[in-house]
């Protein structure tokens, strides 16, 4: 690992002096904030991130999760950014009233990188594309302007959705994809004060600048996400498919959310993990489910519109038939309703 | 926080515009002992261990977090050592396999992995118990499955896995009969 100089401020104040003046976004800072380090330092080891100096943030108190508003449960729920991922995923609160949210979590790295990764760290874990890692091969994202390995090489996890042919990695994370569905927000401090982020606007799409993953700014801190109180906790569920039973990043999964009138489907939520260079949802399939009965053909036919413009690489369009079957088993788990 | 202990003139340091300390002081308590070391900031707990302390029954496998070889117990919790700066573990209470056993009484797990020769080779094992503790301590494993999910963190080439299980499985079946005591 390179050199680096080391800071551990104990309260938010000091913790934004210290990346103070910083252009740009976090993904391109020199001076980088570390809470659980499960990425960030696994990423340095490889050479892949470089920072100048790191702020360790873990001891700021930002890890409470907390009801929103004065009476309890039905203001939605806080998650402190510094909040570890296993503790959000084992709250009473989270289990019951967000059931695809701590399923979601459970699903992602094992038991120990839980303990240890924090709910803002999991926003901003970077892609496990193996060209972004391999600093001998060319990478977009790593060093911009140097082109993209995965597109000619190698790229059976990649993107099937909204790439471009700067990039095609995708965002690993599960606890995203739940939390994209839920359309949580990310709050988040800087030098002009708070600011929240709806959590659709938070990562972003590769197009020509696929070295940016977030819209955190350098000079910002994440303190917490908020969740609403809608929690969709009767018909929910998150479906992960991988190429292990455990310990795998997900090569499609579904989070599912519908609210039920009867057989029939009122509001439906659906965000894909394992397909995009961020959480993946789209309007028409939602709007396509609205207002039918819960069916296997209704649910074929939400995923038929989401992967219409879905567009494989040489190693893995087998993803675009995988999501499609995820997305009915998921809708059907969600809504109760038999599926082969 | 801690202060640098030593001046960073050697090396690396001289084209930054301010050199990364040398070594910073950390104290910690390492398996019941107050300990305090200077180290670099971008040394490992796991290396911390291994090279200042000497405690090397952690082990480093892919030093990447995706073997579990290097399990400690942070404050009561299994993480991967590999992936924590020491400098992070100030006034933490660090347990690693050399602190499990109460003089010559081996941990009920360490007694069990004996028992059902849960090893081969041995370089994941104290990974592996460190693992085990920590799930035990959690307590969400009820059924085998569970303890298969939770403890896919920690890796056997040797394929130990069904000896692993019926330990733990023994310690946590014990548990529950006494009344949450091993």
């Amino acid at each position: 690992m390179r050199a680096f100089s080391y800071d551990r401020p104990d309260n938010v104040d000091a913790a934004l002096r210290g990346v103070a003046g910083q252009p740009g976004t976090t993904t391109e800072a020199a001076v980088k904030f570390v809470a659980g380090g499960t990425n960030l330092l696994d990423l340095m080891k490889a050479d892949v991130m470089r920072p100048e100096r790191l702020v360790d943030i873990s001891r700021l108190g930002l890890d409470r999760i907390e009801e929103i508003g004065d009476s309890g449960g039905d203001g939605g729920l806080r998650l402190g950014a510094l909040a570890r991922n296993a503790d959000t995923a084992y709250d009473e609160r989270v289990q019951t009233r967000y059931p695809m949210l701590s399923k979601a979590i459970l699903a992602g790295a094992s038991a120990q990188l839980r303990n240890m990764a924090t709910n803002g760290g999991n926003l901003l874990q970077r892609t496990r594309c193996y060209y972004f890692y391999d600093t001998g091969t060319p990478c977009n994202k790593r060093e911009p302007g140097t082109g993209c390995g995965a597109l000619t090489g190698v790229n059976r996890i990649h993107a099937i959705l909204g790439a471009s042919d700067h990039c095609i990695a995708v965002h690993p994370s599960d606890m995203c994809v739940a939390l994209a569905a839920l359309e949580a927000v990310v709050r988040v401090s800087g030098p002009k004060g708070e600011r929240i982020i709806p959590f659709a606007d938070f990562h972003r799409l590769p197009g020509d600048t696929p070295h940016i993953d977030s819209t955190l700014a350098a000079d910002e801190l994440i303190t917490a996400i908020d969740l609403p109180a809608e929690g969709f906790a009767k018909h929910s569920t998150y479906l992960k498919v991988r190429d292990r039973a455990s310990y795998a990043f997900a090569l499609v999964s579904v989070a599912a959310a519908l609210e039920m009138d009867g057989q029939t489907i009122r509001t439906a939520r659906l965000a894909l993990g394992g397909v995009a260079h961020k959480p993946w949802r789209d309007p028409a399939a939602e709007a396509e489910l609205a207002g039918k009965p819960a069916s296997l053909e209704t649910f074929a036919e939400a995923a038929r519109v989401l992967l219409h413009d879905a567009k494989g690489q040489s190693h893995n369009a087998f993803k675009i038939g995988l999501a499609e079957r995820a997305i009915v088993r998921a809708l059907a788990e969600a809504a109760g309703v038999e599926h082969p | 926080m801690s202060q640098p202990t030593g001046p960073a003139s050697r090396g690396h340091a001289q084209t930054q515009p301010a050199p990364p300390p040398e070594a910073l002081e950390v104290t910690l308590t390492l398996n019941g002992s107050r300990r305090t070391l200077h180290v670099a900031p971008w040394t490992s707990l796991l290396d911390a261990l291994r090279l200042h302390l000497d405690l090397t029954g952690t082990k480093k496998g892919c030093d990447h977090g995706q073997c579990g070889a290097c399990t400690v117990l942070v404050d009561g919790r299994r993480i991967n050592s590999c992936l924590t700066l020491a400098v992070m573990m100030e006034g933490r209470t660090v347990t690693t396999i050399e602190g499990l056993a109460s003089g010559d009484t081996l941990h009920p797990l360490q007694e069990a992995f004996v028992e059902h020769d849960a090893f081969q080779c041995g370089y994941c094992t104290p990974g592996q118990i460190c693992s085990a503790v920590g799930m035990l301590e959690e307590g969400h494993a009820k059924t085998d499955d569970d303890i298969r999910e939770l403890m896919s963190g920690n890796l056997c080439r040797c394929g130990a896995y069904p000896n692993i299980v019926a330990a733990i499985r023994q310690v946590m079946d014990g548990q529950s009969k006494d009344g949450g005591k091993p």
